[in-house]
């Protein structure tokens, strides 16, 4: 390897390279270190773009429902810096703590929230190799993180010290916990076709026409992405479902005391968790990176992925490079997409009462998408005693995993995390055993790959 | 200090952390108090279970053993609050030394 | 010191220090806050320990959901604006002293167990024969920390982990035969099959949905007694 452009990931580039140098750490664990810093350093720019693009989109897209223009001025005729002159403005003001407040818990919980909400982007793939932690629970993790962040809001409503700020932080905690629960089971609903909770399979077995897409599935989880999409709307804290700032009544909620760039910090957590929710739901539901027109599968861009083999420099696949940069564009356009149907939804739909909120949650959501989940475990059984085939519009789930299982099994599995076994949380999927069961049940011969037999 | 770290690590960092929590449970009078003092013993024995998995040939038993320790700290915490609640609703204070109308 | 070193250290003297600011404090909200730092600190480490299903269960379960509860019950018992409810002093020495001679207690076990050795014996009970401590041949998919679909069997009643592994005959692995291996396995005579935990399962959630009946109806609202009544 003689580039970090040819290396299938930072630790492997590295750890030839590090041989003579004489550190406190040992060379394996210096580029494991390096290769967290540069994931952590290209997260992190994207977590504050993130905020910056989609603060512009909110305040055009409000403008235009408004029959206003919007931000005109900064940065050009559609004002696209204005999110950047928002940032800057915000950094400016005074850092205010009021004289009631429990100052530690009040200095402390906007960045509970802001890095929960970062700490989630750890685990989503951006295309089929692109990911930071490629980990076999990754959804789980992903919801298991991202629920970290209603601590954030409730002790920042709880150490401001004012009566605004707990009634937020009141409501916020009982929305968000009741929120929870059918959106980690309407996620499970698509999961259960795929059987396993690694985003990157999921998004793998996507590939093909959109009918392959896990939204056509069944009816279930066709359901399940508008009630999936609702409770993230919801869980997000975003209109009509925003009690917890609602500033009619609460003049701003939780975050009433906030100031300059505290305050900015949750509502870049806002904006992140977002399109966190709305790329978790591209992932699931709508295809992932792939197009869904059938062109991944095609000659032609299997021959992109092989060409310009060596480009600049020793072993860097251009083509294979230009494809995956590809993957993420599209998987960033749906999950834009998709925020900003919230902001639609946010500037047209009137705001529902607290009791009203809850009701919708606990009466309506949560049995529905217990139904559906039901629903999407007995289909394939149902489909398979009446049809003979498992899946009404799509190829079955067996066909689409087996080349792809085959594939990783039998080449190196490209993740950019890493393959080291050393390496406690950073996994690659090598599980010969549990996919040969996978696919003994997915198919009707008995298919073992070339690791079962150890 | 910095030596390869062995399952006695994880045992003393768990007897650390039970060691705690009993003593939360003991001396905190808030009845809130002493239910994050059982969280925290019941996470100490869950580093216990999961370092015995990973360092003894017990496999995959100590991990499913701390799944169920979790499940059941969710549904003990669940009961407790209401219980918290109810006292609370009696005694118009969450200081459980108050609760003593059974002293004779 | 290596990477698994320096985490090690990080999330134990994060998960010690959260536990013992647990301790020490009395404001209730502060403690829920160090709470979340010592039990985020113990996912930390059973990512560690390779166990990735648990780490992700413990944030979910525990930080994102007991401890909101706990800040809750505080928002909703707190008879005025951070609440202290403080021990005597003389308690306190008493608790500490007791504690420190327990833990000493506790340390002195630890240290005084050669669990190498108890290792040893029972991986030779198991087998049969002496494989030593650390990663056995075969099927060993936790080394990753990928225990997603291991656990998910185990708690289905199956466990390819203990079947598949290298307890087998040799012979029958190394042929890497198909149909001699799924003979094997489905024939059940030359092969004893491990039990999971299928029934404890079941009964973990029948006591679920009962702890949440039961707690749901403790919790409802009733009439509350007077300030007046009490005094």
């Amino acid at each position: 390897m003689d580039s970090i452009l040819a290396a299938d990931s930072i630790v492997e580039f590295l750890s030839g390279k590090l041989s003579d140098l004489d550190t406190v750490l040992d060379n394996e664990s210096l580029a494991f270190a390096i290769a967290a810093f540069v994931h952590a350093f290209l997260l992190i720019n994207l977590f504050a773009i993130i905020p910056m693009v989609f603060i512009w989109a909110e305040r055009k897209v409000s403008g235009r429902i408004q029959d206003r223009l919007g931000p005109t001025r900064v940065g050009g005729r559609f004002g696209w810096l204005q999110g950047l002159a928002d940032g800057i403005k915000l950094v400016q003001k005074e850092d205010l703590v009021p004289k009631d407040a429990d100052s530690m818990l009040f200095r402390m919980a906007p960045y509970i929230a802001c890095i929960a909400s970062f700490g989630a982007f750890m685990v989503l793939p951006f295309n089929s190799s692109w990911v930071a932690v490629a980990s076999d629970v990754g959804i789980f993790l992903l919801f298991g993180i991202l629920s970290i962040e209603v601590v954030g809001i409730v002790l920042a409503g709880y150490s401001s010290g004012s009566k605004w700020s707990l009634y937020g932080g009141m409501r916020e905690s009982a929305q968000m916990v009741s929120y929870e629960i059918p959106l980690a089971i309407c996620g499970l609903i698509p999961l259960v076709a795929v059987g396993s909770l690694n985003l990157t399979e999921v998004g793998q077995v996507q590939t093909g026409t959109v009918l392959n897409w896990l939204i056509f599935n069944s009816p279930f989880t066709f359901i399940g992405f508008f009630v999936y999409f609702t409770v993230a709307t919801a869980g997000c804290k975003r209109a009509p479902f925003d009690l917890a700032e609602a500033e009619s009544e609460l003049v701003g909620g939780f975050h009433t005391e906030y100031s300059g760039i505290r305050w900015s910090f949750f509502f870049m957590a806002e904006y992140a968790s977002m399109f966190l929710v709305c790329a978790v739901a591209a992932l699931l539901f709508l295809g992932g990176w792939n197009t869904g027109l059938g062109i991944e599968e095609t000659a032609g861009f299997l021959a992109l992925r092989e060409m310009g083999q060596n480009f600049l420099v020793e072993g860097f696949v251009l083509g294979n490079y230009i494809a995956n940069l590809f993957g993420l564009i599209v998987l960033c356009l749906k999950a834009s997409l998709l925020v900003c149907v919230q902001i639609w939804l946010r500037w047209t739909l009137p705001r529902l009462r607290i009791d009203q909120v809850m009701m919708t949650c606990l009466k309506y959501l949560t049995p529905m998408s217990c139904a559906l989940f039901l629903g999407a475990t007995i289909w394939p059984l149902a489909m398979a005693v009446t049809t003979g085939k498992t899946t009404l519009l799509s190829a079955p789930m067996g066909e689409r995993m087996a080349p792809k299982r085959d594939a990783a099994n039998g080449e190196t599995s490209s993740t950019n995390s890493t393959k080291d076994s050393t390496e406690p949380n950073v996994v690659v999927n090598t599980d010969p055993v549990g996919d040969a069961l996978a696919s003994t049940l997915n198919e009707p011969q008995l298919k073992t790959s070339e690791g079962g037999n150890r | 200090m910095f030596s390869d770290i062995q399952l006695t690590n994880y045992l003393l960092v768990g007897a650390f952390l039970f060691v705690c929590g009993v003593v939360c449970m003991t001396t905190k009078r808030n009845g809130i108090g002493i239910l994050m003092g059982v969280e925290l013993v019941l996470n100490g024995a869950n580093i216990n279970f999961i370092a015995f998995s990973r360092y003894t040939p017990l496999g995959l038993d100590g991990q499913i053993f701390s799944l169920f320790v979790i499940v059941l700290a969710a549904a003990e915490a669940a009961v407790a609050l209401a219980i918290a609640l109810n006292f609370y609703n009696n005694h118009l204070s969450i200081d459980v030394d108050r609760g003593d109308e059974l002293q004779g | 010191m290596t990477s698994e070193q320096f985490l090690f250290w990080l999330f134990a003297v994060l998960t010690c220090g959260g536990a013992f600011a647990v301790v020490i404090t009395q404001n209730v909200v502060r403690m829920a806050f160090w709470l979340i730092v010592s039990l985020g600190s113990v996912a930390g480490l059973f990512f560690l320990l390779n166990a990735d299903f648990l780490g992700a269960a413990q944030l979910l379960i525990y930080v994102g959901g007991t401890v909101v509860l706990l800040i809750f019950g505080v928002m909703l018992t707190a008879s005025g604006p951070y609440l202290q409810i403080k021990t005597s002093p003389a308690e306190g020495f008493l608790a500490g002293g007791i504690a420190f001679l327990f833990l000493v207690l506790i340390v002195s076990t630890v240290y005084a167990v050669d669990w190498d050795h108890k290792s040893q014996l029972m991986a030779t009970h198991e087998n049969g024969q002496a494989t030593g401590i650390g990663p056995q041949p075969g099927y060993n998919p936790e080394q990753q920390g990928n225990t997603t679909r291991p656990i998910a069997f185990a708690l289905l009643g199956m466990r390819p982990d203990k079947d598949l592994a290298s307890n087998q005959p040799a012979d029958l692995m190394d042929t890497g035969d198909v149909d001699d291996l799924s003979q094997a396995v489905y024939m059940g005579d030359e092969m004893e099959l491990s039990t999971g935990y299928l029934l404890v399962f079941e009964i973990i959630s029948v006591h679920l949905l009962v702890v949440l009946v039961g707690a749901a109806y403790l919790a409802r609202a009733k009439r509350r007694v007077d300030a007046s009544e009490v005094a």
